[in-house]
């Protein structure tokens, strides 16, 4: 029997604000643990939560990029648990009403578009951390507690069962990523913790509409290992429905070292989180203009770029792609663009020498100033300078900073050009090497291009090869 | 006529007239905490070097001659459920016996700016649970009328400390009566504001849809004193009302338009005391003499508002309550695993009555109960208070009875809850609709108990409840205002 595998993910991002959900505190990442907190985000008895108004504009911003339905009206409510890290024994969440319903995110898989519908997008707050001596809260003999991330803002993305298989959720992820970089909603730092990803999979044989029984699958910490993880856990699955099994319904925890899923039997209960809505807050009004207005300011958005980018400046999918992705470097080539009109070559040089040399430099590209690139391309063009110069000299630039026309002066490398200057080297070279002027006149070509490679050093490479060779043939043949 | 028999009013105007200076007034106070706290017991921890430094700072002030507030010098008592930055604040529980907050609430950071001198702490039912402050971890506080008797709760400790003369002005919370109840056993004013009027901001959370602080004073007058301090927008508290708030004091001023009055048939039951009925129509009767159009009106929910009170409060209570866990402050039992600690933590950190409601609440909430239990009472909640905005298009006003009975007998209702509740009857459903509420004294029974009549004004209507209070205080057949304490051994304070 053929199996088909739903996933659904529950995605987690920390969004990229200032100051804490509730309070004033920073969120800046990496600091000595328990600094940035204050009585409110360390729950003192006492203290009140108050809106980030950023925070719920950008959470706004994400749902819309999400093509989500943001709620004129939502609520916060409090899901109540205990536990060391978080510090008012509830979390401060949506349930009943989120900030947005619905939506979608398109895809490129296999060069095919699909699109993974999403269920909801909610605000939140995020926990604090807690290191264990040992393996587990139980485990140890003693745990540490940093409340520094702890309520930081965090926006809870929930798919449909739509993934069909580890690699499309990792280009989901992937593309979620880019889409939330785009909107600066979140850095998505999955090695930070600001990104992360849960999932829930199943099998059903292939044609039925109805779910089979899932398990969660967690601990998965960054893409690739989503990927592997969703791979295995559906083997896992499928191997147990072959040999006539069935699946618990359970949490499995991904072991990154093993390279397996490993099944949490008995150790999670089913929680009761008593959800009620949270009497501090007032529910959460937005009016039509604030949602109108973030939706008129959203910047394009990846898929849109990417598909422009190969309309309006012919660029292949492989450019096109590159160029979304690395945002700069795209806008870095836009903006050249706007002066030098032969696309393909402009595109070939950014995506090839330039970012080569700015990966080599580490320079920012924000740093390179497109009209310097404009500057080489065109005395390239004029032929004033050859392409193995071109080369240099766009490392230099990189390098230096100062502009191709400058170097070019600086270093004396205008072109060597025209019969007056190169035909005396010519004659030079042929009166030097007459065993080889020999040799090609007895038939062997090739002795041709040892000629031109001694014309050219007489340059320091300056000359177009073709022209030596032209003036070369001339005058052997006199 | 000592010092501490004085209004916060007659105080007010003797400092600012320079006849007396602050340090003088506080010592004077605590010349009265000195002889009679040792009977009373109103409060948990006393600062009288707190109250010294602050006097003699708003005295230094007042030579230098800057602009200084009315209550400046002035003291006070609070309820220690109001953090109050490096002095500790235990909610009358084990398990906050040693907390000492970080920071100020905003009604205290108010106080301080005003320049009122903080005598102390005063005790309470644990957590504001309760209605008789028998339900302190620490001790009980006695009724100053009679020390055999309850103060009322769970302001007890401010309600005593203001009628014995231990201070001149107090603030309490009331959640569900807690300000009005005490201040009717104790034959005070007590005053539960509109919700939202007064920032909850570090007042420690015992249902946070419901609570609100106020104050508890001698007069109407000195109530709106305090008032003008604590009340207003705080952009800390997300529930605090934005609109402006009035000059209460300037407020008492004047005449009072011509009013309607509904007169609650429920808080005026056939099974309250009839001493306490009687009182209150008579302070109706005058109303009535002095132009008011009296009516009855019946509140179609009112009977279902005790049950719903006691499904939301607990439930938020139980939420609220979550974060005494040991981990970051405040008692811990410890244990060898986390689950230990949490559960010997709360086990014995918490009063019987605190895990009563907590268990209440939890159950309230949980799946396959919250329907039938948090969600109905809600439903409940908001139709009492449809109620009111019916009754508040044919009245100014609503009256009733602020307790069924004067102060019972300590250990009385002790061991049973459902009796206590019953206590806040005329109390809950003002609370649950949000609306100012305030008790005054309408009279001493038979006994020799204070009684309190109670009346209910549209949303941020405080104003009119300080002003109607006023007037009854001037027109009312005199009685005394303040117990002689008599001590079990004999004699009197
Ligand atoms: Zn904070």
């Amino acid at each position: 029997m053929k199996y088909e595998v739903a996933i659904g993910l529950e995605i987690h991002l920390e969004l990229q604000t200032k100051s804490k959900l509730f309070c004033g505190c920073s969120t800046t990442f990496g600091r000595e643990p328990n600094v940035n907190c204050c009585p409110i985000c360390l729950g003192l008895p006492g203290t009140l939560p108050v809106f980030n108004r950023r925070a719920i504009e950008l959470a706004v911003t994400a749902a819309i990029a999400l093509n989500s339905a943001v709620s004129d009206q939502s609520r916060f409510d409090r899901k109540n648990y205990h536990y060391p890290d978080l510090p008012k024994a509830y979390q401060i969440s949506q349930y009943e009403q989120p900030l947005a319903r619905g939506g979608f995110l398109e895809i490129e898989s296999e060069q095919s578009f699909k699109k993974i519908k999403l269920e909801r997008v909610h605000l939140e707050e995020e926990a604090g951390k807690l290191i264990h001596s040992g393996s587990s809260i139980l485990g140890s003999e003693y745990s540490l507690v940093d409340y520094n991330r702890a309520g930081i803002p965090l926006l809870e993305i929930v798919t449909a069962p739509d993934i069909r298989s580890g690699r499309e959720a990792r280009l989901f992820l992937e593309d979620l990523r880019l889409l939330l970089l785009y909107t600066g909603a979140s850095d998505c730092k999955m090695e930070e913790g600001s990104l992360r990803c849960d999932a829930n999979i199943s099998l059903r044989p292939s044609g039925l509409s109805s779910l089979g029984t899932k398990t969660e699958v967690k601990n998965m910490n960054s893409f690739r290992a989503v990927e592997t993880a969703l791979n295995f856990e559906a083997k896992r699955q499928e191997a147990i429905l072959k040999a006539g099994g069935s699946i618990a319904q359970e949490t499995c925890h991904w072991d990154e070292a093993k390279k397996e899923t490993i099944p949490l039997r008995g150790k999670e209960g089913s929680s009761d989180y008593r959800y009620f809505p949270e009497p501090d807050l007032l529910p959460l009004t937005l009016d039509r203009a604030l949602i109108q207005n973030i939706s008129e300011q959203l910047p394009e958005l990846p898929l849109q770029r990417r598909t422009r980018l190969k309309q309006q400046y012919g660029l292949e999918a492989g450019e096109a792609g590159l160029f979304t992705e690395n945002r700069a470097l795209g806008d870095f080539f836009e903006s050249a663009a706007e002066e030098y009109s032969n696309y393909r070559s402009l595109a070939k040089w950014v995506r090839g020498d330039l970012l080569y040399q700015i990966r080599e430099s580490g320079k920012p590209v924000e740093e390179i100033q497109p009209k310097q690139l404009i500057e080489l391309l065109t005395l390239l063009d004029q032929e004033t300078i050859n392409r193995p110069v071109a080369k240099e000299l766009l490392s230099e630039m990189v390098k230096s900073g100062k502009g191709p026309k400058e170097l070019v002066k600086e270093q004396g490398l205008e072109r060597v050009s025209g019969r007056e200057k190169l035909m005396p080297l010519v004659e030079r070279v042929v009166a030097e090497n007459p065993a080889v002027v020999e040799k090609y006149l007895q038939g062997k070509d090739k002795a041709i291009s040892f000629l031109v490679g001694r014309v050219m050093a007489l340059t320091g490479g300056r000359a177009d090869p073709g022209e030596i060779n032209k003036l070369l043939k001339e005058k052997i043949s006199q | 006529m000592e010092l501490y028999q004085k209004t916060a009013a007659n105080l007010s105007l003797m400092l600012q007239k320079k006849e007396v200076s602050s340090v003088e007034v506080v010592q004077s106070f605590l010349d009265r905490i000195e002889l009679v706290e040792p009977h009373v017991k109103a409060f948990i921890t006393h600062t009288p070097l707190i109250a010294l430094e602050t006097a003699s700072a708003v005295d230094k002030k007042r030579l230098l001659g800057e602009d200084l507030h009315p209550l400046a010098g002035v003291p006070i008592a609070i309820k220690d459920n109001l953090c109050t930055a490096g002095l500790r604040t235990t909610c009358a529980s084990r398990i906050l016996e040693n907390f000492i907050p970080p920071y100020d609430a905003t009604v205290v950071e108010a106080i301080k700016r005003a320049g009122m001198p903080l005598l102390g702490k005063t005790n309470m039912d644990e957590f504001a649970m309760g209605s008789s402050t028998e339900n302190s971890a620490f001790f009980s506080t006695a009724n100053p009328w009679n020390l055999d008797k309850v103060p009322g709760g769970s302001s007890g400790g401010s309600a005593a400390a203001v009628s014995t003369g231990m201070a001149p002005l107090a603030l309490g919370s009331d959640t569900g009566g807690s300000i009005r109840q005490p201040a009717s056993f104790c034959g005070l004013i007590g005053l539960r504001p509109t919700y939202g009027r007064v920032s909850r901001y570090g007042l420690i959370a015992f249902a946070s849809s419901l609570d609100q602080i106020g104050p508890l004073s001698l007069t109407a007058h000195d109530s709106a004193l305090l008032m003008d301090v604590v009340a207003g927008y705080d952009p800390l508290d997300s529930t605090s009302l934005p609109e402006a708030v009035p000059d209460y004091a300037a407020g008492l001023e004047g005449e009072i338009k011509k009013l309607r009055v509904g007169v609650i048939k429920q808080n005026l039951a056939d099974g309250f005391n009839p001493e306490v009925k009687a009182a209150v129509l008579k302070l109706v009767a005058l109303l009535g003499a002095n132009g008011a159009e009296i009516d009855e009106i019946s509140l179609p929910l009112a009977d279902y508002g005790l049950g719903a009170y006691y499904l939301i409060a607990p439930s938020e209570a139980s939420s609220n309550l979550g974060r005494y866990d040991g981990v970051r402050y405040g008692y811990n039992a410890g244990g060898d695993n986390i689950e230990v600690m949490f559960s010997r933590t709360r086990g014995e950190g918490f009063g019987p009555e605190v895990k009563r409601r907590i268990i209440i609440g939890t159950y309230a909430l949980s799946a396959g109960y919250y329907d039938a239990y948090y969600l109905q009472a809600m439903k409940v909640r908001t139709l009492i208070r449809r109620d009111y905005e019916a009754a508040f298009k044919k009245f100014d006003l609503l009256v009733g009875a602020t307790t069924p009975t004067p102060a019972f007998n300590i250990g009385e209702k002790a061991d049973d809850p459902l009796q206590m509740y019953l206590s806040d009857i005329c109390n809950i459903n003002d609370a649950l609709a949000g609306v100012p509420s305030l008790s005054v004294p309408s009279g001493i029974d038979s006994c020799g108990l204070p009684l309190g009549m109670q009346m209910t004004a549209p949303p941020s209507r405080e104003g009119l409840l300080l002003k109607i209070a006023g007037f009854l205080e001037q027109k009312r057949d005199p009685f005394p205002l303040r117990p002689r304490v008599k001590l079990s051994e004999g004699g009197e304070l």
